[in-house]
């Protein structure tokens, strides 16, 4: 399917800047088989990325708020659940709110923890205005700065098998950028209520306990 | 068991263990000191240094998603960084112990501190944060006993404040 590009947004200028994989067919190439995870979205279109994956799995735990806390909801999740690989999906914006977050998972460096930056410049939920990352700002190496040891940023389809492999395999946690074009994610409704999407969350990985 | 000679804040390690709690997440702050190196040197634990207080939100969010218990430990300062990240308890019902040592209040002579210290109980009910104060030592122990109880028996947000009556106010 052609992708969906919004109106009013520079789409020359985020080729240009390599901003061009199709997140609907890139972000399901990174992850392969979702069951192999638990997995933290942050909001928008990081939700609707892995709620259509998963047909929004009781794995899965999406936001719609609580902006810049996907990072650390994950790291606590990570800490808790060691004989499990957790992965982190968020957007540009929502880990640009708290960038320090890296920090913090870094000086811990859990094995089996991975972010997924789906980096496509852009605030697409809000009108669409660029973001610091389509203005110069690095992502891979703030987390790099941060202390991060295994990064990798992920423009091009023949990279895809590499990034996929980073966020499965190895020993600290991984960080990806993948960058999209600034184009729609999958339209998907999934369950917006926080509590009974945690109390779904806690039943399938915890049983009644 | 406890000794009658031993510091409330030994006390309270070790209520916090017998509970349970292995994530130990903080800002540092003076009025933690005790806490802190105790988590750092306890194997069995996870000791998570913050670089802002609503990232401690998050990570006990995280937490109980995974089955496991929390602490966030912070100064009064650290109230107005968690805010809008409260919408995690409030909307998601996650239960969230904090322990807040206060600055800002009796004896304060930092003009700084006084308004958010004076904010926090206000801010913090704002966002449906259940709120007890603590004064004499002997509280602390029985008063995070029943937070113990209001967060992970009754699924509430509960911050408990080491008021500067309990802590005494820094010299400046």
């Amino acid at each position: 399917m052609a992708m969906r590009y919004p109106q009013g947004v520079d789409v020359a200028a985020a080729v240009a800047a390599g901003f061009v994989l199709d997140r609907c067919e890139a972000v399901p190439a990174l992850i392969g088989k979702p069951d192999d995870f638990l997995i933290v979205t942050g909001l928008a279109g990081t939700a609707r990325d892995i709620a259509a994956l998963t047909h929004d799995s009781a794995q899965i735990y999406t936001m719609a708020g609580a902006m810049g806390g996907a990072v650390m909801i994950g790291l606590g999740l990570a800490l808790a659940r060691p004989d499990k690989r957790v992965l982190v999906a968020t957007g540009d914006g929502e880990i640009l709110m708290n960038v320090g977050a890296l920090a913090t998972v870094a000086i811990l460096n859990p094995a089996n923890f991975s972010i997924l930056v789906v980096d496509n410049g852009h605030y697409g939920e809000t009108g669409w205005q660029k973001s610091h990352t389509s203005l110069g700002v690095d992502l891979e190496k703030i987390a790099v700065g941060s202390g991060i040891k295994r990064t990798r940023t992920i423009a091009a389809e023949s990279e895809l098998a590499e990034g996929a492999r980073l966020l499965r395999e190895g020993n600290g946690t991984a960080f990806v950028v993948l960058r999209v074009a600034p184009a729609e994610p999958p339209a998907y409704k999934r369950n917006f209520d926080p509590a009974v999407c945690r109390n779904r969350f806690r039943a399938a990985l915890l049983g009644n306990g | 068991m406890d000794g009658g000679g031993e510091r409330w804040q030994d006390q309270l390690y070790d209520l916090l263990r017998r509970n349970n709690v292995t994530q130990f997440a903080y800002v540092p702050d003076a009025g933690h000191r005790i806490l802190i190196d105790r988590s750092l040197a306890d194997p069995a634990v996870h000791s998570v240094a913050l670089t802002t207080e609503e990232e401690g939100v998050a990570l006990l969010a995280g937490a109980d998603l995974g089955g496991a218990r929390g602490v966030l430990l912070m100064q009064s300062s650290g109230a107005g960084n968690c805010i809008n990240m409260l919408s995690l308890a409030k909307g998601g019902r996650f239960p969230m112990l904090m322990l807040l040592s206060m600055r800002g209040d009796f004896g304060e002579g930092n003009p700084w501190q006084f308004p958010m210290g004076q904010a926090v109980e206000p801010v913090l009910e704002a966002m449906g944060v259940i709120v007890e104060r603590v004064e004499k030592p002997d509280e602390v122990v029985p008063t995070v006993e029943a937070a113990l109880t209001m967060v992970f028996q009754s699924g509430n947000a509960v911050a408990v404040l080491l008021t500067q009556k309990l802590l005494g106010a820094k010299a400046f």
